[in-house]
């Protein structure tokens, strides 16, 4: 019974990362019906901004936690505003073929600069080991990433429904040519959130260092993953992703105890079944037209 | 009635073998005496441009975007592989056409995930199924050999009669007859009403349907072809190299891939052929500069090339061949342009 | 009269939005019937319905007294079921020969024919260039769709539907945005079409529709306002109110 609860548990805090991780993806996938394959690649930048800061100039991790965020969504805003934008009304082959470009480059190069082993940043001690709760084992970590994860999806939510911004997003999302007719100046709207989820990514990056492992060939590593977020999920909402993200963690440490032999095989197998049985995902309507 | 013989005669046309297609198989016929000590590279770019011809039929013709279509090469390798290994079959070229069948088989199966759902769900599914075979290979290691890959295959001779030497020779006559014959295949499936339908079908699939061409069943039929010949090419690979480890399913082989298709430009089937060439020509001038970063040279092509627009790179590539034509025929086009992708 | 093509109780939806309501329609068999109503009344959506590219939420179809409601899109141009698109679904990278000649072998079967190559069938060519001279297109024949002039796109568009020799078929608003000089090709060629096929026409044009219908179905907020032979929609109340408030709205 309680090693249930610690796959729960350990399951929802990976499910939430990869929420964060992509969310972005999801929003700038319904808003331009653009595929991002090189999404990761902002996780990636993210991450090592930290490891940078934490490990090499001594910087708190909390204080790095938001750098890691700002950084990324300004490589988001800079690569959106140069090349991006010529690739939204291109062929999905157009759009796929960019961004494996962009994703090799950028891990040749973190490669380059980084080097190809895995990095990891000092966590502070606060943040260490585990505490028993009714027997149940808790990792701090992961009851961090779970709080702030928790913090931003209610954020995000809040953002969505409550905020102007948040409701000219909806609406672009739903129909990009009748919101433009409303007067929502789209492109903006899409720059914005592009920055945000990049930044988004890049926090996700920096925090899952401890637990997915970051080294140069995480974009490559975890496109599958954002992939089934979005496909699975879908991009009317964020709800979906949110809902698929629990769904892949759980199932993956799930998995990975029960049928440690089998690990990878069993969220492969949920994706397939969930295919036959929905083909546009399981929540919302079809992640693009 | 003249209008009929117009129609019959246009009709015709685009299967007509243009004498620059003649031209390029005798030039590649007329490689392998021109430079005798490069045998093994160049039965690498035969292999690649297989591979890619495979591609072209789903991508270019039937405009599905495969982000895992080394999962068949993948399959082809280990079969070829495992049968030489083991002595279930030791003909090559039995052996061959079993491993691509078997490849075939996997392409029909997954076929009718593929076809489900949009573009998206088509990336996540054919990358998800490539991943998936990968991790098989690697939980299987006993059988596989793991990321050593399959050690000791000996392959017999052709037919019995041509044994696979160290230069090369053979291994590079194998694989130019085998790509010759695919590709006549290839050709021929193409020019066919079967291959109209696959052009419509990625042009407007509405209108596809709303004419009677049943959509998903044509889909699937061509998958599994192209499934057939990644496999084939795969085969090819172990066979020729005696190798065959986990990277035959690794991602970056698939992107590669469709560089390399890129490059060639997609639709009119050659373009696997001229993107093989150029790409390992490519290749070695990067890997002469920085050998370990070649991934960001791949990475930066592609960039590139997509800004750039592939159309508007191909009528440059095409330029300077126009301009010969038209001095010493008088007219235009060596090859077919590439159909430009629907968006 | 046998009844070519029949809905009974017909329902479409939306999300929250009631596009088709309790639609029952009868078109006999080699009629001219003509389905009018003001903009987004939702004729379209009933062409979708019928044709599959719509499953509707309830109701049945029935073509030639067998039931057609869950039959898949191709199946239903195989029994005769043909249709046109109001804005133009045409293959762009395709020539009109190719794009007719695709839609002659398929009706003939060999649509997944691998082996022989195109245009090496003489009773499918000579088809090909019946349905390409009917249609004014035969001095385009080899040129890329996306390059024809809109004119000629609309009359490819009502070719590539014939070419499937349908006995039912749709046209949705054929003339729609034809230039009047080029419009002429397209009022003969719908005028042309033979007897024996059944034609249901959805347009706005009133005087290409009641030159053209016996029979009008007039269509409001997706239910059925009104049917009958032209003289009589003409005279209705109703009808005449539907229109005159768009006038007045317009
Ligand atoms: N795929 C769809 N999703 C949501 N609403 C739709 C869809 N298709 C049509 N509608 C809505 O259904 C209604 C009917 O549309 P439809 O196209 O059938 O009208 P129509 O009678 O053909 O109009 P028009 O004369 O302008 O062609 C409209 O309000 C339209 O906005
Ligand atoms: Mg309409």
């Amino acid at each position: 019974m309680t090693t249930l609860f610690t796959i729960l548990f350990d399951g929802v805090a990976y499910g939430m990362l990869l929420f964060v991780l992509a969310c972005g993806l999801a929003v700038t996938l319904g808003l331009m019906n653009f595929v991002n394959l090189a999404h990761g690649a902002f996780a990636m930048a993210g991450g090592y901004i930290c490891a940078v800061l934490v490990n090499n100039s001594g910087w708190p991790f909390f204080a790095a936690l938001p750098l890691a965020f700002v950084t990324a969504a300004a490589i988001g805003v800079l690569l959106e505003r140069t090349l991006y934008r010529h690739l939204y009304t291109r062929s999905h082959l157009d759009q796929v073929l960019f961004t494996i470009g962009l994703t090799f480059m950028s891990v040749a190069a973190v490669d380059y600069i980084m080097g190809s082993s895995r990095i990891f940043i000092k966590l502070p001690a606060a943040l260490e080991g585990q505490f028993d709760f009714f027997g149940v084992g808790i990792g701090r970590y992961r009851l961090m990433i779970i709080v702030i994860c928790g913090l931003l999806t209610v954020a995000l939510q809040l953002i969505l429904s409550k905020t102007r911004f948040g409701s000219r997003l909806r609406a672009a999302v739903d129909d990009p040519r009748v919101a433009s007719g409303l007067g929502i100046n789209v492109p903006q709207v899409f720059a914005f959130t592009f920055a945000f989820g990049c930044g988004l990514a890049g926090l996700g990056g920096a925090l899952s260092a401890e637990i997915l492992g970051l080294d140069p060939y995480f974009p490559l590593k975890f496109m599958i993953y954002f992939l089934i977020v979005v496909t699975v999920g879908g991009s009317s909402s964020i709800t979906g992703p949110f809902l698929a993200s629990l769904l892949l963690g759980i199932g993956d440490v799930a998995g990975k105890y029960y049928v440690p032999k089998m690990g990878p095989f069993v969220i492969y197998t949920i994706m397939i079944v969930i295919l036959i049985w929905r083909p546009n995902g399981l929540f919302g309507r079809a992640a693009a037209r | 009635m003249n209008a009929v013989s117009d129609v019959s005669s246009h009709a015709i046309a685009r299967a007509r073998w243009r004498p620059a297609e003649i031209a390029f198989w005798m030039l590649a016929l007329s490689c392998a005496f021109l430079f005798p000590s490069r045998y093994l590279i160049m039965t690498d770019i035969l292999r690649l441009a297989l591979f890619t011809l495979s591609l072209d039929l789903i991508l270019g013709y039937a405009g599905i975007v495969s982000l895992g279509h080394a999962a068949f090469f993948g399959v082809g390798a280990y079969s070829a592989g495992l049968m030489a290994l083991h002595g279930i079959i030791n003909e090559p070229v039995i052996a061959l056409v079993v491993a691509g069948l078997i490849a075939m088989v996997l392409g029909f199966l997954t076929s009718f995930l593929v076809i489900r759902g949009v573009d998206l769900t088509r990336l996540m599914v054919t990358l998800g199924i490539a991943l998936l075979l990968e991790a098989l290979a690697e939980r299987f290691s006993n059988i596989t050999g793991g990321t050593d890959g399959l050690q000791g295959i000996e392959m017999q001779p052709i037919l019995g009669m041509f044994a696979f030497d160290m230069f090369g020779k053979t291994g590079f006559f194998y694989s130019l007859i085998v790509l010759f014959l695919l590709f006549l295949l290839a050709r021929r499936i193409v020019n066919s009403p079967f291959g109209l339908s696959l052009r419509a079908i990625k042009n407007n699939p509405l209108r596809a349907s709303a004419i009677g061409v049943p959509v998903n069943r044509r889909l699937i039929a061509i998958y599994t072809v192209a499934a057939f010949y990644a496999g084939i090419a795969g085969a090819l690979f172990t066979q020729t190299t005696a190798l065959a480890s986990l990277d035959v399913f690794a991602f970056e082989r698939s992107a590669d891939l469709m560089l390399v298709l890129v490059i060639g430009g997609t639709g009119y089937l050659y373009g696997g052929l001229i993107g093989a060439v150029v790409f390992k020509m490519l290749q070695e001038l990067f890997q002469t500069i920085t050998p370990q970063y070649w991934l960001f040279w791949i990475g930066l092509v592609l960039v590139v090339i997509v800004l750039v627009g592939r159309d508007r790179m191909h009528r440059w590539a095409l330029w300077l061949p126009n301009l010969i034509i038209r001095q010493i025929a008088g007219r235009k086009a060596v090859v077919a342009v590439p159909e430009s992708d629907a968006p | 009269m046998t009844i070519a093509l029949e809905t009974r109780g017909l329902e479409k939806s939306f999300g929250g939005l009631k596009v088709t309501r309790d639609l029952s329609l009868k078109v006999e068999q080699g009629a001219r019937h003509a389905l009018i109503g003001p903009n987004g009344a939702g004729k379209t959506t009933v062409i979708n319905l019928l044709t599959g590219v719509l499953k509707p939420n309830g109701g049945r179809i029935l073509l030639e007294g067998n039931d057609i409601t869950d039959l898949a899109v191709h199946k239903r141009v195989l029994r005769g079921l043909s249709r046109t698109f109001q804005i133009n679904q045409l293959y762009a990278d395709l020539t009109p020969l190719e794009t007719i000649g695709l839609a002659v072998s398929e009706r003939l079967g060999r649509g997944g024919d691998w082996w022989r190559r195109m245009g090496t069938r003489g009773d499918v060519n000579q088809e090909i260039a019946e349905t390409l001279g009917r249609f004014h297109l035969l001095d385009v024949m080899n040129e890329r769709t996306a390059t024809l002039p809109y004119g000629k796109q609309r009359l490819l568009e009502i070719a590539v539907a014939i070419a499937t020799r349908p006995r039912v078929l749709l046209l949705d608003e054929p003339a729609a945005g034809v230039p009047e000089s080029e419009r002429h090709d397209i009022l003969a060629a719908v005028a042309a079409l033979p007897r024996d096929v059944t034609v249901l026409l959805i347009e706005h044009d009133m005087d290409l529709v009641f030159s053209f219908a016996d029979r009008i179905s007039v269509l409001v907020n997706g239910a059925m306002l009104v049917e009958g032979p032209p003289d009589e929609v003409a005279r209705d109340p109703q009808v005449k109110a539907v229109y005159l408030g768009e006038a007045v709205h317009a």
